[in-house]
């Protein structure tokens, strides 16, 4: 199950950017960028799936707020990619579009490192991970759980979104970023630089799931189920439980910030949309659907709700959200284990 | 000097002299592992322990008993850290204040604990398990890359044969019948090799046959760790007890009897409230 889900994704990988770039356009084979942006965005949704499980389905903690890392990784991305638009934008100047609107003059002192993509990757990793840690410390050490913990989390995300809604705040608005040209100097739109965006993904969630392999099978990983199943009896073994959730949330933040920050320049645009609860929600029901604690569960659930979910918005929109809702009650009723857990009992 | 000034020297000599280095271990120079010395603890109005006192000795092994709400399962809890008492005093050795420790600070100087119910980690094997619990650094960071040594293996290996487990080394333990959980948490206890045990109705649930082998396993102990065994089962306590170890007889919150067996089971105050009339 696990090494068949394993080499459909490799295959994907491989015969996606194939069949788009080998053949031209209009023959029988020739399969259009919009696949090959789809399969990119969904890479990057079974990323934010896999960090989601490490921390939910190993450590027992739900985050609904995982949408706001993904979003400032995305941010610290899109930061970058205003600035390599240039003088090319609407109105012309050395500084972004929303800014000439806003009448700035200068860029804020957050946009400092905005020219150099290192120094962007660096503040889209550094600052979702430094949340994450404050934030997580906070809740952790006065042992807030369960259901507080989630509703926390996705108060924090909501919080996030109305400070970016605003003008003020420096990052676009509710318009977010948009319009970008090029990367490292290179054209965004071009069939070479789409593959190559798509493959990165690939091989990002191929890094993140061995990552998340690793972790869960050390003894770090058993300490976390442990905590999980009877956290007090971690206590009185002598282990911290605050270090071990700490550093799995903060491991998944980072996760989700990778995963923003390969999102924005595929599909070229970025808004407080992506912090809105829902957005944090459906990461959950990736997880839930693939099955919790298994690692290639959640990974084939992102696959398989967002391919239902374009299938769907397409032959049927209005019906979509009817769909999700019961995808989500036919799971938890009959389906504890996920499709994993269905793989499973066939097998049997 | 003006008296003020005194007064604020000797004030900060003694702070300095109670404060407690927690990396280090418990010092028995006195002969005593563990010192509760007039123990307060009211839940809502409740009193559950109102002035308990007693002491075990090092390598000593101590009975608990008492009727239900005497006070036992809070006075570990105390112990443990799990609950902060209102007012008394709590030692581990002669140097540790417990009440100013949590409870993974507690645990690493030495104190493991079995619980009531059997905890063990169900979705782990019993060989995870024991690893756990096995004495060893317990940061994080060490854990992702911690591996077992060659002979922490034979240690596991060891504790296996003792807890009557080692066919089920890659056993879940969530599988394990209700006996083998006890057995399993008590090799768990043994492999955090605490100085002290406290061990809270460890043979509730067992069939004689293993609650006669979780005797002579806690009799083997005596001598190399301080024991204390809170229990119900009174066979049980007798055959811990023999003739000559010390029984504390527990009474709402308070120490009612203390002695042998025989001098505890002739005890008027103790007929009258625990062996019942």
């Amino acid at each position: 199950m696990k090494r068949a889900a394993l080499i459909a994704i490799a295959l994907l990988l491989l015969l996606v950017p194939l069949l788009h770039l080998a053949f031209p356009p209009g023959h029988a084979l020739h399969l259009s960028e919009f696949y090959v942006g789809l399969l990119g965005k969904f890479l990057c949704f079974a990323i934010c799936a896999l960090a989601l499980d490490l921390i939910w389905g190993f450590g027992g903690i739900l985050s609904l707020g995982h949408g706001l890392f993904f979003a400032l990784g995305g941010y610290g991305m899109g930061m970058y990619l205003m600035r390599q638009i240039g003088r090319e934008g609407q109105y012309q100047s050395d500084l972004p579009d929303f800014m000439v609107f806003l009448n700035w003059k200068a860029l804020p002192w957050h946009w400092a490192l905005s020219d150099s993509l290192v120094g962007q990757i660096f503040l889209a990793l550094a600052v979702p991970g430094l949340l994450a840690a404050v934030f997580g410390w906070f809740a952790f050490r006065s042992r807030i759980q369960g259901v507080y913990f989630s509703i926390i989390t996705q108060a924090l995300t909501v919080a996030a979104m109305l400070l970016f809604f605003r003008n003020e705040t420096g990052f676009g608005g509710n318009n977010g970023f948009t319009d970008f040209k090029r990367i490292a100097g290179m054209p965004l739109n071009t069939p070479g630089m789409k593959v190559g965006l798509c493959i990165a993904s690939g091989v990002a969630l191929i890094g993140c799931y061995l990552v998340a392999r690793w972790l869960t099978q050390s003894r770090w990983g058993r300490i976390l189920q442990a905590i999980r199943d009877a956290e007090g009896r971690v206590r009185f073994l002598g282990y911290d439980p605050v270090a071990f959730k700490l550093s799995a949330y903060v491991i998944s933040a980072l996760m989700c910030a990778l995963a923003g920050m390969l999102y924005v320049p595929q599909v070229g645009i970025i808004n407080p949309g992506e912090m809105s609860p829902a957005a944090s929600i459906e990461m959950a029901i990736w997880a839930a659907v693939g099955g919790r604690g298994t690692l290639i569960g959640p990974v084939l659930g992102a696959f398989f709700v967002n391919g239902t979910k374009s299938v769907f918005t397409a032959v049927w929109p209005e019906g979509w959200l009817y769909v999700l809702g019961g995808l989500f009650i036919v799971v938890t009723l009959f389906l504890p284990a996920g499709l994993v857990g269905l793989a499973r009992r066939f097998g049997k | 000097m003006t008296p003020e000034l005194m007064e604020a020297g000797a004030e900060a000599r003694a702070r300095s002299f109670t404060r407690v280095v927690t990396d280090d271990g418990p010092v028995f120079n006195q002969g005593v592992a563990l010192y509760v010395e007039d123990l307060k603890v009211a839940f809502d109005g409740f009193q559950a322990l109102g002035g308990l006192s007693f002491t075990v000795g090092v390598g000593e092994l101590r009975c608990v008993i008492g009727p239900n709400g005497a006070g036992k399962t809070t006075t570990m809890d105390c112990i443990t850290g799990k609950t902060r008492p209102d007012s008394g005093r709590i030692f581990f050795g002669s140097n540790l204040n417990l009440r100013t420790m949590n409870e993974q600070q507690i645990a690493r100087a030495g104190i493991g604990r079995k619980f009531q119910k059997p905890t063990v980690f169900e979705a782990l094997t019993v060989a995870e398990n024991l690893e756990l619990a096995m004495a060893g650094d317990r940061r994080a960071r060490v854990a992702m890359r911690a591996r077992l040594s060659g002979e922490q293996q034979d240690r596991m290996t060891e504790l296996l044969h003792t807890v009557h487990l080692a066919d089920e080394r890659q056993r879940v333990a969530g599988l394990l019948s209700h006996g083998q959980k006890q057995w399993l948490e008590i090799g768990m206890l043994l492999a955090q090799e605490p100085k002290l045990l406290l061990l809270d109705e460890p043979v509730a649930g067992m069939t004689d046959e293993e609650t006669e082998r979780t005797a002579e396993l806690f009799l083997s102990l005596e001598g190399k760790h301080s024991l204390v065994v809170v229990e119900h089962d009174m066979s049980f306590v007798a055959t811990l007890a023999g003739a000559q170890r010390t029984v504390t007889v527990l009474h709402e919150g308070q120490t009612l009897a203390e002695g042998t067996m025989a001098q505890v089971q002739s005890d008027e105050k103790v007929i009258e409230v625990y062996l019942g009339r």
